[in-house]
């Protein structure tokens, strides 16, 4: 086809465009309301004397009422992560049993027997393997938990109703209220809630939530806010009182992170991206009852079982580095103990110390695996007795060894808040880097996405210390 | 009741139980393809599953799907591809989500279009209905939820619906499997030209614009006389619809 004759159609269309006028689109979208009301009149028949939504009307007046709304939504959000810390427990330490304590020594015993050098003894069994089965054991229960309790609560038709709820701190902050949305997606995993903010039509706007999605806390930190509030928080107050205790610890942190959310939308939207808020429109689906069975078989098929294969595929490797790093030396000091160190200095300014910076850098690609770095990375350095020797990753089989342990590495409660808070506020697991850098396309943002939350991280426990030290000490 | 519904139809003669099999991601070669477009949340996931036995996660929010899914299945040795898109309102507008389900409309050239309707919110989801017939020819309008439809009591007349809109209707309930069989049928008899559609065209246009519209139709058929839709190009023209133009110039629609 001739390029002419195309440049004939689109002059054309050019010179009726200006014959018809401003209206057309209006026109033509009249038009096609007209069309489909008069289709509908003819083929649809409606009984208004029974019903018509009544009852989820009644339902979303009492959770998007403005009194209402908020405490209800903390409440569900409560009970979920309740029924989540209460729920895992047990299955955890049935699967740290089997894993940790049975299966790691019948496969050192196996290698034993047909002779394996140490070396590679160590690296695959008390590197890989280790990283793998407390991971599984560590992750596998809570998620088990909370993504099918989450999926039963998206398949209601919750989700648009906190959207509703929080469309006006939205609005206020210069952000879009689909927001709400990818946000609740993050407290799933950060790299969903990024691909999620493909419903938000405005480019700005996209790019706020996709910054701002790794302030909701993900599923690979749940486990680290949780067992760090039990063993700490929860000590502070009377037995009876530490589980509420450390619920509201936990939950108070995935607070704050919404705080930051808001915040950190706002400066952007006031600053680097400004522009006027869109409007758009929400529906609020009907309620539905979940199909409770099938929700609960495609939740741990397609969420559990994926997240978790991933956690698997980051912890094989993170399990081989450290290994490596504590048992390569240089001198007479391993990699590992050297890195530690020499980052004791910047630690202590933050109320944090080195072996924690240290587990950060190593457990970039995956949140999972903190715990369980800073755990074996603490034995390596005070020496204490508890874990298996250097670089091998162990579950202890009760909080209190790990609270011992933690202490022995000179943990105090500040030391613990700080941990908490560094655990919501640093860079995305790469996963989602990766992941940020392919929906913006962008090397900029990707930076700015990773950079900002380790800054702010810095600068929020680098005051919580000073004022700590100041007014406790 | 609906348990013999679903009996009856799936050994009835008309649907050939044994000449279908769900194919899930296995989208190799295929014969047909078929497009899976409609509102948000109006269940094109649901149908999706439904169809290719695949099983996608289905969330009750509008935009759950912001990518396309595939899947296939295969019904008397015929393979079908289905592409389940994002929902969409209209195809007037450029978010990102709405853009991938209509450039798939437009240049994918699906071989049938299945439009997913909320069979409860029929009105407002005729709105998308009327805009994808003037892209296509061959479509299948899905009246699915008709649980939901059927709770509130409202009750839909298939056949004065069918036409009027001049493409076969198929009442589903497709978180039940229920309609499934028959729209299996309805896709391949579309498909395969059995089904012939007349579909509606948009008739409430102002004279003026109809004028125009016919005019620039014209010239566009003479110059691609394969065009079945050269009416709805005419109508995004005339919008100054840059991303058209271009398409237009890159020859995608030849």
């Amino acid at each position: 086809m001739a390029d002419s004759s195309i440049d004939k159609i689109i002059d054309l269309s050019k010179d009726l465009r200006w014959q018809i006028g401003d209206d057309f689109h209006d026109n033509l979208a009249e038009g096609i309301y007209a069309d489909a009301s008069e289709i509908a009149t003819s083929s649809v028949r409606i009984d208004n004397q029974n019903n018509q939504f009544r009852l989820d009307r009644k339902i979303d007046k009492i959770v998007t009422s403005k009194t209402w709304g908020f405490p209800i939504m903390f409440l569900i959000l409560g009970v979920i992560l309740w029924l989540t810390i209460e729920g895992a427990n047990y299955p955890s330490a049935m699967l740290a049993d089997l894993l940790l304590g049975n299966l790691h020594p019948f496969l050192k015993g196996l290698a034993a027997s047909i002779g394996m050098p140490w070396w590679l003894d160590g690296f695959l069994i008390d590197g890989v393997y280790l990283a793998v089965a407390w991971v599984i054991a560590v992750m596998l229960p809570p998620m088990a938990i909370f993504f099918p309790m989450f999926t039963l609560l998206e398949d209601f038709g919750y989700l648009p109703r906190v959207a509703f709820n929080m469309d006006e701190l939205f609005r206020k902050s210069g952000a879009h209220g689909k927001q709400a949305l990818t946000m609740s997606m993050g407290f799933g995993c950060n790299a969903a809630g990024v691909v999620a903010t493909r419903i938000i039509d405005s480019p700005r706007e996209r790019l706020i939530a996709i910054i701002t999605n790794n302030f909701s806390l993900c599923n690979g930190r749940w486990p680290t806010q949780i067992l760090i509030a039990t063993i700490f928080i929860g000590a502070v107050v009377p037995a009876s009182f530490s589980g509420i205790a450390s619920l509201s610890a936990v939950i108070g942190i995935a607070v704050l992170g919404i705080f930051f959310m808001f915040l950190v939308s706002w400066s952007l939207s006031k600053t680097v991206l400004k522009g006027e808020v869109s409007t758009f429109n929400l529906e609020l689906p009907p309620y539905r009852p979940p199909r409770f069975w099938k929700t609960i078989y495609t939740s741990l098929i397609d969420r559990t079982l994926i997240v978790l294969w991933r956690a698997i595929l980051f912890a094989a490797p993170a399990g081989a580095v450290i290994w490596l790093i504590s048992n390569i030396y240089i001198g007479n000091e391993s990699i590992a103990a050297w890195t530690i160190n020499s980052l004791d200095g910047f630690g202590f300014l933050l109320g944090l110390n080195g072996v924690i910076l240290l587990a950060y850098i190593v457990a970039i690609p995956a949140n999972e695996i903190v715990i369980p770095t800073i755990l074996m990375l603490t034995v390596l350095v005070t020496g204490i007795s508890g874990g298996e020797g250097a670089g091998v990753m162990f579950e202890l089989d009760s909080i209190n060894a790990t609270s011992d342990i933690l202490k022995a590495g000179g943990w105090t409660l500040l030391t613990a808040i700080n941990l908490m808070l560094f655990s919501l506020l640093h860079n995305p697991c790469s996963t989602t880097i990766y992941t940020i850098y392919k929906e913006t396309k962008s090397l900029k943002w990707t930076v700015v996405a990773s950079i900002l939350p380790v800054i702010m991280g810095f600068v929020v426990t680098f005051l919580v210390a000073q004022v700590w030290r100041i007014f406790v000490n | 009741m609906s348990d013999k519904a679903n009996n009856a139809c799936d050994t009835c003669s008309h649907f050939n139980a044994d000449g279908l099999k769900k194919l899930g991601v296995n989208t190799d070669s295929f014969d047909f393809v078929v497009a899976l477009a409609g509102n948000p949340n109006t269940g094109k996931s649901t149908v999706f599953n439904a169809l290719t036995g695949l099983r996608q996660h289905t969330g009750n929010w509008p935009g759950k799907t912001v990518v396309r899914a595939e899947g296939a299945f295969e019904y008397n040795s015929q393979k079908y591809k289905l592409v389940d898109l994002p929902g969409t309102y209209s195809l007037l507008s450029t978010s990102q989500d709405e853009e991938v389900a209509r450039n798939f409309i437009l240049f994918g050239k699906p071989d049938v279009t299945v439009i997913v309707v909320d069979a409860s919110r029929l009105e407002r989801n005729l709105n998308l209905v009327l805009q994808i017939l003037e892209i296509t020819d061959k479509a299948v309008l899905c009246l699915n939820l008709m649980d939901e439809a059927k709770r509130n009591n409202i009750e839909i007349d298939e056949r004065t619906l069918a036409r009027d809109l001049g493409i076969p209707v198929v009442p589903t309930s497709a978180r039940f499997n229920e309609g499934i069989p028959d729209l299996i049928q309805t896709i391949s008899e579309v498909a395969s030209g059995k089904i012939i559609c007349k579909p509606h065209r948009i008739k409430n246009v102002p004279v003026n614009i109809q004028k125009a519209v016919d005019t620039l139709s014209e010239e566009i058929e003479n110059q691609y006389p394969n065009l079945s839709n050269s009416r709805w190009i005419a109508f995004r023209l005339l919008e100054g619809d840059n991303k058209i133009i271009k398409a237009l110039k890159a020859g995608e629609f030849v």
